[in-house]
């Protein structure tokens, strides 16, 4: 067993690589999700009906699609339009609409509880537009959604090892090329394993520090 | 009783037959004022009776149908006919020379007391920070509360709160101050400290309407009382006429259930 230890361990490089991949994939998506979805919260939060309704009916369906389905469209299907991505665009692209939906939810479920007093005051001292957004709803929303913004980045996290089906050089590809060449799939397996928990930890110290502001406030 | 303000013929608000239904209920019909800069107008009223209505009017949280609303001699937010055409930013502009203190206090509660002063005139003013922050420091001083600068809205009572409203407005360096009820919300024994800052306001000379159910403020404070009911002004004037010699039934009826009731 120690062996197999070993074998993993000279192929640290690999396995580094792809955790690097694992975390700019989860990272810059998870910020260009958060960053889509707050603008995707707006409209479902408009009172419009006529905006409002097509976009709750994107999310919902999004948040029902099975994410390595959605993997599948993009890596396979897009091409028959002629939208050709590589693997690592194609995995991020996947990542970033998949996740704008749950982030707009989430924008969405707690801005719907946040009261008016504020926003009113807002528009009283003469904030409009995206000013208004920026300084005072969204700080409001994002402290409030601290563990639940945690929780969609580790699913994030873990959404990312599905890309190893189309390729994507992240750390589950990394970690299951080293086992398919030497045969070590639970030392393979198991050091990735633990990577994937390391990183949930750093998630996890990232919430506590915005539930403590959270909490300063409170 | 403190002595009247001086007055001049310089008005800051002007009402002008102002009108707003919500649906069939019509809240204000034909309302018209006049604020003169320096003074302290009261408005009196049972619930219901659309004063808090005019007020939120004034600075266009509510859209009035019909009516014209000057500030300081300029026309805003109605243009002839009545049709509501001003843009959003030419509202915004509006509304931040207009301060406001809310019943429920409205203070960000994302940002300390100081940030709470000093977000609109940055953000919306565009002024520059280190002069708005030395201003909102001398702010925090007048209202009492340089010891809580740092300090999250919800640490604080309620009547400390109010005062962080006050704060907040006089940080914009308003031409109008608007009250909406700024003592309902509080224990009867914070309403003190809230009704005492603003006393010394009016005195210092600032320019403010009032919407209150504290007759001792109006009483003592106020150049001008007005009682509105259903929608409408029933009776106005200053305050010694108001509280001793009502002209009105209403008027008296008023006065005889909230002041000695």
């Amino acid at each position: 067993m120690s062996r197999d230890f070993g074998i993993v361990w000279d192929h640290a490089d690999l396995l580094v690589e792809g955790l690097i991949n694992t975390v700019i994939l989860s990272l810059a998506g998870a910020a260009l999700a958060l960053m889509l979805g707050a603008l995707l919260a707006i409209l479902l939060m408009s009172r419009n009906r006529a905006v409002r309704i097509p976009f709750r009916g994107m999310v919902d369906l999004m948040r029902c699609v099975p994410f390595l389905m959605l993997a599948y469209l993009v890596y396979y299907g897009l091409p028959s339009f002629g939208l050709n991505l590589d693997n690592w665009s194609a995995g991020m692209f996947t990542i970033v609409i998949y996740n704008t939906a749950y982030m707009a939810e989430i924008f969405r479920s707690v801005w719907s509880r946040l009261g008016r007093e504020s926003l009113e005051a807002a528009t009283a001292f003469g904030f409009q537009g995206p000013r208004l957004y920026i300084r005072i709803i969204f700080p409001q929303i994002f402290l409030a959604s601290g563990p639940l913004l945690g929780n969609q980045l580790i699913q994030i996290i873990k959404d990312s090892a599905f890309l190893t089906i189309i390729a994507v050089p992240e750390l589950t590809h990394a970690a299951s090329s080293i086992q398919a060449q030497y045969f070590v799939p639970f030392a393979a397996f198991i050091v990735a394993v633990l990577i994937y928990w390391a990183l949930c930890l750093l998630v996890e110290a990232g919430v506590f520090v915005v539930e403590r502001a959270a909490e300063a406030r409170r | 009783m403190t002595d009247p303000q001086p007055v001049t013929e310089d008005v800051v608000l002007e009402i002008s037959g102002l009108t707003k239904s919500f649906g069939q209920n019509i809240v204000l019909d034909g309302v018209s004022l006049k604020v003169r800069r320096g003074e302290t107008v009261c408005l009196l009223g049972p619930s219901g009776s659309g004063k808090s209505t005019l007020l939120r009017c004034v600075n266009f949280l509510e859209r009035p149908d019909q009516g014209a609303i000057y500030l300081s001699g300029e026309r805003v937010g109605l243009r002839p006919g009545g049709v509501v055409k001003m843009t959003n930013s030419e509202l915004a502009k509006a509304r931040s020379r207009i301060g406001m203190v809310f019943q429920h206090f409205n203070l960000w509660p994302h940002l300390t007391v100081l940030q709470n002063l000093i977000e609109a005139p940055i953000h919306v003013q565009r002024r520059r920070r280190d002069e708005v922050v030395a201003e909102a420091e001398v702010l925090l001083e007048r209202v009492g509360l340089s010891s809580k600068r740092d300090v999250f809205p919800s640490h604080l009572s309620g009547g400390q709160k109010q005062r962080v409203g006050i704060a907040r407005a006089l940080a914009m360096r308003p031409e109008l101050l608007l009250f909406d009820e700024p003592t309902s919300a509080l224990d009867p024994e914070l309403v003190g400290e809230v009704v005492a800052v603003m006393k010394v306001l009016a005195e210092a000379g600032s320019t403010m309407l009032v919407v209150t159910h504290e007759m001792g403020f109006a009483r003592e404070t106020a150049n001008e009382v007005i009682l509105m009911d259903g929608g409408r002004i029933v009776e106005s004037g200053p305050p010694a006429t108001f509280f001793n010699t009502p002209k009105t039934d209403r008027a008296r009826q008023f006065l005889q259930r909230y002041v000695n009731g």
